[in-house]
């Protein structure tokens, strides 16, 4: 095995949305070096790699960012971070405007005002919006991208980032990286349940299966403090392509109906996980299956959808194409799909400041990876990594590196090696990454119960995935890639801990389908009007209360 | 969803492979493109926007209702067509003007 020392200013972890604005962002405003690690390749890596085809955050004419702000606090029914959402929602114009000069196609009327859709939404041609975002940080001086170099620890000493660790899969190399400061832009976590068509199809076009919550991981190991993994992401997608339906049902005005063609959707409430939980309750009392009532549009809109699906979701155009029938002709059915941890959707991740720095010196983090502000689309994921970026400069000004001891480097290289080591294990990483996602199915609300759960439950999966994880240290890696697959299980793994804890500890139900709790089935706001967060220490996961921040109040680190 | 690669067609320049968000795509010792992992693909369809001679098609799994259509994108300046062939024989190609948005 190749070993390879690298030094830089800024390191960003994840070439994603959040770490591509990062890289423009620092080099906009500072002659800092910069090195991005993607374990993929810029160009298409993330959650934008087939496009998307609207921009859902945006401040339209007449709203403002506080409107942002108060949205995303109903859909989350409080839990959330205001300081964190109003300086996200602050940037949301100007990042559409940069993207927009770095070639993104938008939508606007004859006086060249964007045409908008609702309240916050922009029509974009956003197939090549990742090709466009690449394309400008490949054109940076003192950005090093390496593509293919996938980081599997961070290096933190006494609370202090000092670099990260990674595998070269392409070159079998191990990395050291010493930074003096680093952005974590990983994204979230997919592949933690059981998928709705777990065998060939098991993977859909809509959140990446590439995004295994290795930032979460990292966080969690090195003793960062963490928020709200309890609430889970789960998607009202259409059936079996797991494609989005936003454009169908903000797009054409598509309603949720059963299948005696009731609309059902004001019956349970619209916000994101009501939307779910009533698909799941229609089926449940025998009214299903569920659609998204798209019969009788015109044939104009018909061939826009086919059109805006071939832009973000290619297979459902497929699937309209080989029925032979058109949206207008027939309803497209939908359904949730697993649970994700995602902090762009909810508000899982990193317990941030508003500067985006995480309870580790020196470590800021953006985009899915982190948390208290939902609803973050293209657009906050953006804004957050140029507010990462701006403090991540700040922070090298003031600081400088933090040499990794050589103790740390071997002990990780001695784990790598071992990895690849035959040893007498039985088991592969994919028939352990198998029974993690039949765990979770079965004991931490999954498909299978309707996402519903209780503590005796949470209990057993809680030994499960110890034992999993245990089971975990004697897989045997072929190769590097191999290798990058035994960390990424691992990575699910320690997510997969957090997760049970903090479902467990958010005694009350505030959120359907997201976090359906059966032994405590109503809401409790004397008791869980609070942020539950937590910290791992001495290998267990101690849970921290904390009251919310108030709206027009900023929450400072006071550590 | 899953991709087939044509190795006929296939010329090794090994855009797909770099291009692929999974690392699943690698080159055997002839010299061209396969998929290691198929179980992996998520259908991004990127690999084949990358392809200089078509020679990758994307195709949905039936076990989410495929039907065996098999797909490709052609770019034209400014023109990204999709190219849907289907079992039967008939073809039906979408051209989207990628400086128009969507409408809706």
């Amino acid at each position: 095995m190749k070993t390879e020392k690298l030094t830089t200013d800024i390191l960003i972890i994840g070439g994603g949305t959040a770490g591509c604005y990062a890289a423009l962002t620092i080099s906009e405003n500072s002659d800092k070096k910069v090195i991005i690690c993607e374990k993929a390749h810029i160009k298409r890596s993330g959650c934008l790699a087939a496009g998307v085809n609207a921009l859902n955050a945006y401040i339209t004419e007449g709203r403002t960012p506080q409107d942002y702000v108060d949205y995303a606090k109903h859909d989350a029914d409080g839990i959330v971070r205001e300081d964190l959402l109003l300086t996200m929602s602050e940037r949301l114009n100007s990042v559409t405007h940069r993207l927009e000069q770095l070639g993104l196609v938008i939508l606007k009327d004859e006086n060249g005002k964007y045409v908008t859709r609702g309240n916050r939404n922009l029509k974009i041609n956003g197939e090549n919006i990742k090709p466009i975002l690449a394309k400008a940080v490949e054109a940076l001086p003192n950005t090093t991208i390496l593509n293919r170099v996938n980081v599997i620890d961070f290096a933190v000493k006494d609370n202090r980032i000092q670099g990260a660790f990674g595998i070269g899969i392409d070159d079998d190399t191990f990395y050291t990286i010493e930074a003096k400061a680093v952005i974590i832009a990983t994204g979230g976590a997919a592949g933690l349940y059981k998928p709705n068509n777990p065998g060939f199809s098991r993977h859909k076009m809509w959140y990446p299966p590439f995004n295994t919550g290795a930032g979460y991981a990292m966080g969690i190991k090195a003793g960062a403090e963490m928020t709200t993994f309890e609430m889970r992401f789960i998607a009202l997608r259409c059936k079996d392509t797991i494609a989005p339906t936003g454009t169908l049902a903000q797009g054409v005005g598509a309603k949720q109906v059963n299948s005696l063609g009731e609309v059902y959707e004001t019956k349970y409430g619209l916000t994101t996980s009501e939307r779910v939980y009533g698909t799941v309750n229609e089926n449940q009392e025998g009214r299903g299956p569920c659609y998204l009532r798209t019969e009788g549009i015109t044939p104009e809109q018909d061939e826009s959808l086919l059109k805006a699906y071939l832009n973000m979701a290619p297979s459902q155009t497929i699937k309209w194409i080989e029925s032979g029938k058109n949206p207008s002709q027939q309803n497209v059915e939908i359904e949730g799909t697993e649970p994700y941890i995602v902090g762009g959707h909810t508000a899982s991740g990193y317990w941030v400041d508003t500067k985006r720095a995480t309870t580790i010196n020196g470590l800021f983090a953006g985009g899915d990876v982190a948390g208290g502000a939902p609803q973050k689309y293209v657009t906050g994921a953006l804004a957050e990594g140029e507010i990462a970026a701006l403090s991540a400069v700040e922070y090298v000004s003031e600081n400088d590196i933090s040499p990794i001891e050589s103790s740390n480097i071997d002990s990780h290289i001695s784990e790598v090696e071992n990895f690849l080591t035959k040893k007498d294990s039985h088991f592969t990483t994919e028939q352990l990454e198998e029974a993690m996602q039949s765990v979770m199915d079965s004991y931490a609300g999954g498909i299978k119960t309707n996402y519903r759960f209780n503590e005796k439950q949470l209990d057993i999966a809680d030994y499960k995935i110890k034992q999993l994880t245990e089971l975990s240290n004697s897989l045997y890696a072929e190769d590097f890639q191999e290798l990058m697959y035994i960390y990424e299980l691992r990575e699910r793994l320690t997510v997969c801990r957090s997760v049970i804890a903090h479902l467990k500890a958010r005694k009350e139900t505030r959120w359907h389908s997201f976090a359906e709790n059966l032994d405590y089935p109503n809401k409790d706001d004397k008791n869980f009007n609070k942020y539950v967060n937590s910290r791992f220490e001495n290998g267990e996961i101690k849970i921290i209360l904390r009251d919310l921040v108030p709206g027009g109040k900023s929450y400072e680190h006071s550590n | 969803m899953s991709i087939a690669i044509n190795k006929q067609k296939c010329v090794g320049c090994g855009r797909c492979r770099n291009v692929c968000p999974g690392s699943l795509i690698k080159i055997d010792e002839s010299g061209k493109a396969y998929i290691k992992y198929p179980k992996d693909c998520w259908g991004c369809t990127s690999c084949i926007k990358e392809c200089p001679v078509h020679a990758i098609n994307f195709y949905l799994g039936a076990d989410i209702g495929g039907m065996g259509s098999m797909v490709h994108t052609e770019k034209n300046g400014d023109i990204l067509s999709w190219i849907i062939e289907k079992p039967q024989g008939d073809t039906i190609k979408i051209d989207i003007n990628q400086r128009e948005s969507n409408k809706y």
